[in-house]
């Protein structure tokens, strides 16, 4: 059969386009923005289980940064990105800190039980209005934060393989 | 019990889909009818698909949390309908939604088209099974709707507040049915190509096949529409957004092709293009499909991102067009084409095949190009509505007016062009009419004008037409809800008026020509969510309209919805929509006034009748 030059043609318009597509799979949907000098006011959040008031500095110790991490049960981005917060926390001398986002708290215990707990302290932010003065988005959210509460990253999205080695070469 | 019975069945469906493809390569060119046993499989295959997917419904219908699928999209305080619709809200529900179609329309298919060539019917039956294997594939090991979960939970995590809308519960459907109808126009134009039986036999069956699938995809992007303006509350019926974008795509490969089956039917003419656009068509659905599902268009369509669900849908496209181009290009005679002149029904509707193509090629590089500059530069765009408006309204002047035009010419040649007094008044008249309406505004008078007279004249040209018995009924209706429809959303986009502003209860402020004030505020729990009604008005020259917008906080999951008040008649709606302010006593309030939504939404309406009409003659 004499191969058509039109079918060639054709051919490799179409392999180059399903070509871009297979790439585009895998790429990154997270969002990491390059300029972030914010610092977080020293808000009053509530803790998760007894309910009191917190004020933010009073969970940093002598950490030279904390993660805090926005999830809530409803949210299925969350336990894709679980199993990288859990590796995270093994690291010993910092703090992570999950701020529970619009939840019920019976849902989000049972969330905790099934896939684990990696926090430290959780908070809880009821009616979402917590999250806003870390000019967040959604869930799931992370942000870097050190001493001085001045962000140092921030992941908008769940977190992947290649941000858990970055955080981690960063608090080690 | 019941996850086992689901399951089962789709296995044993995968196998009689092996049956199906082993007798339909043995059984072709060898029987002059069709082999028992593929009638029996067929149905035997619908049958199990069918006995899957009710066996889904009836488990979000008892809230049967020991599914998976049920766990992750239903709750039992959910409503009836919405536990119905959460059977295809989801992923999973939706491919076996999808799966269902596809089989229960290879059923039709043999059982409709007993008077065609033999082998053509088995070619197709193939065709249609490897779309078919592929699908139950994908669900079985990727998207498995009967997952079980052990322990079993006591309570689901809800559907999506933002999917409990009554036109979105039966938008998937209705839109899977139009998609999954170009499957057989797909299947069919490659087993016509092997056959070479790309005939007028064969045009007047693909017909029927794409009025099917047009009327469907017609109906599920109107209702996609209707959701969008009266659930999301922003104003608009149209966003341009990808996931819209992608079920417009096929909308107009299937108007060129519903044209083009008319030149092939009546003078065998255009074969090849037709069936180029047969295949495109599907190809098109299909990569729509991976385009959502895999997650790579983000909208408002958010679904899980799988990649191995996406790597498979790519496959299973690769393999398709792959078989398509080879087919295609092996089978595929060079076409002598019979002459025709400028001045005939034929260039009328290649002039219109090149308009849908044009639009076609807009919208295609429009939703695709950002995934390509992704991919390539790393940089992140996002494509919005005034490219599309930029590059799609202009030529809609010279579409509009050869659309007025076309259908009244005569097949081969037209013997007299007689320019009647009639159709020069209503030309005037038009432009008349057109400047006095565009000369309001200060910009842009020329291309209203122009825009406005092209809609009017084909209207006016549709209604003089509708006495016209030598047209077909269907092609009347549909060209003259045509241009009721895009009438409507001109004066839409041109008259719309709307202000907002942010008010504290007992509040009100003067805006431009309308006073709006908030005089109260109610709460109220309802089965699933508690809903904050706000009490609005909005005084206009004397003339006062109260407003309910409402605010929903739904516990399961827990989000906040702002259903919009509207205040719908023929020639005007006006709404209100509220936003919450978070951490104050303001809300935000936002008053619209958008002519002819009405009008829009029954010419699209109509515009289905008239495909209906069709079908129903093409049955006869």
């Amino acid at each position: 059969m004499r191969i058509k030059f039109s079918y060639i043609f054709v051919f490799l318009i179409t392999a180059f386009i399903l070509l871009i597509f297979f790439k585009s799979l895998f790429e990154d949907k997270s969002y990491v923005p390059k300029k972030i000098n914010n610092k977080i006011e020293n808000i009053s959040i509530e803790e998760f289980y007894s309910g009191n008031n917190l004020m933010l500095k009073e969970l940093i110790n002598d950490e030279k940064y904390i993660i805090i991490n926005i999830w809530a049960s409803w949210c299925i981005p969350c336990r894709q990105e679980h199993q990288y917060l859990k590796n995270i926390s093994k690291i010993t001398d910092f703090k992570m800190i999950g701020l529970n986002y619009k939840d019920k708290k019976e849902n989000a215990e049972k969330f905790l039980e099934e896939l684990g707990n990696p926090y430290d302290v959780i908070l809880r932010d009821k009616n979402g209005t917590k999250s806003i003065f870390f000019g967040a988005f959604g869930v799931p959210e992370t942000f870097i934060i050190d001493s001085e509460l001045n962000i140092v990253r921030k992941y908008i999205g769940p977190l992947n393989l290649e941000n858990q080695v970055e955080i981690e070469k960063l608090l080690k | 019990m019941l996850n086992l019975i689901g399951n089962y069945s789709l296995i044993l469906a995968l196998i009689t889909s092996f049956i199906l493809l082993f007798l339909s390569i043995k059984n072709f060119k060898s029987d002059s009818n069709l082999n028992f046993g593929i009638v029996v499989s067929i149905s035997l295959q619908s049958i199990l698909i069918c006995i899957s997917f009710l066996t889904l419904l009836f488990s979000f219908i008892i809230s049967d949390f020991s599914n998976l699928a049920v766990y992750n999209n239903s709750h039992t305080t959910k409503p009836m309908f919405y536990r119905i619709s959460g059977t295809w809200g989801n992923h999973e529900g939706s491919l076996l939604l999808w799966l269902l179609v596809l089989s229960l329309f290879i059923s039709i298919f043999v059982f409709r088209t007993k008077k065609l060539l033999i082998s053509f019917r088995i070619l197709t039956i193939f065709f249609q099974q490897l779309i078919i294997t592929g699908f139950l594939l994908f669900i079985i090991f990727t998207s498995n709707p009967f997952q079980l979960i052990i322990p079993t939970p006591t309570e689901g995590l809800g559907l999506n507040p933002i999917l409990q809308d009554p036109a979105l519960a039966i938008h998937p459907p209705i839109l899977y049915l139009g998609y999954v109808g170009t499957s057989i126009i797909f299947s069919s134009s490659l087993a016509a190509l092997v056959c070479r039986y790309t005939n007028k036999e064969w045009a007047s069956d693909l017909k029927k096949w794409t009025l099917i699938s047009w009327i469907f995809l017609t109906l599920g992007i109107m209702l996609g529409s209707i959701w969008a303006y009266y659930e999301l509350g922003w104003g608009g019926f149209w966003f341009w957004d990808p996931v819209e974008n992608v079920s417009l795509m096929p909308w107009f490969c299937l108007t060129a092709l519903l044209h083009c089956t008319s030149v092939l039917e009546k003078r065998s003419n255009l074969k090849s293009w037709t069936i180029i656009l047969a295949l495109s068509t599907f190809i098109l659905s299909m990569s729509g499909t991976f385009l959502v599902r895999s997650g790579i268009l983000n909208s408002v369509h958010t679904f899980a991102n799988d990649p191995e669900r996406g790597i498979f849908v790519l496959i299973f496209l690769t393999v398709l067009i792959l078989i398509s181009l080879t087919i295609y290009f092996k089978y595929n005679d060079i076409e002598k084409l019979t002459r025709s002149f400028l001045l005939s029904k034929e260039s009328a509707i290649v002039i219109n095949n090149w308009f849908m193509m044009y639009f076609l090629g807009v919208v295609l590089v429009g939703t695709i190009y950002p995934i390509f500059l992704e991919v390539i530069t790393k940089e992140k765009i996002s494509v919005g509505p005034p490219y599309f408006n930029q590059l799609i309204i202009p030529f809609l002047i010279p579409f509009l007016f050869i659309m007025a035009i076309g259908p009244k010419l005569d097949w081969i040649k037209n013997k007299k062009f007689d320019a009647k007094f009639t159709k020069i008044i209503l030309l005037i008249l038009s432009i008349l009419i057109s400047y006095l309406i565009a000369k309001n505004f200060n910009t842009q008078v020329l291309y209203s004008t122009l825009l406005i007279s092209a809609a009017l004249y084909l209207f006016f040209i549709s209604i003089t037409d509708l006495k016209n018995e030598k047209l077909k009924l269907s092609q009347k209706v549909s060209h003259t809800a045509f241009s009721i429809l895009i009438i409507s959303i001109i004066l839409n986009s041109l008259f719309s008026e709307e202000v907002s502003v942010n008010l504290k209860k007992g509040e009100e402020k003067q805006l431009s020509n309308y006073l709006l004030k908030f005089e109260n505020i109610s709460k109220m729990e309802i089965d699933n969510f508690t809903s904050l009604k706000a009490e609005i008005h909005v005084i206009h020259n004397d003339n006062k309209l109260k407003f309910y917008p409402e605010l929903r906080l739904y516990k399961v999951p827990e989000t906040i919805t702002s259903e919009a008040a509207i205040k719908t008649s023929l020639f005007s709606d006006n709404l209100v929509v509220v936003n919450y302010l978070k951490d104050t006593n303001y809300l935000n309030i936002r008053y619209q006034k958008k002519p002819f939504m009405l009008l829009i939404w029954l010419s699209a309406i109509m515009l289905a009748v008239g495909g209906l009409i069709g079908l129903k003659k093409n049955f006869k």
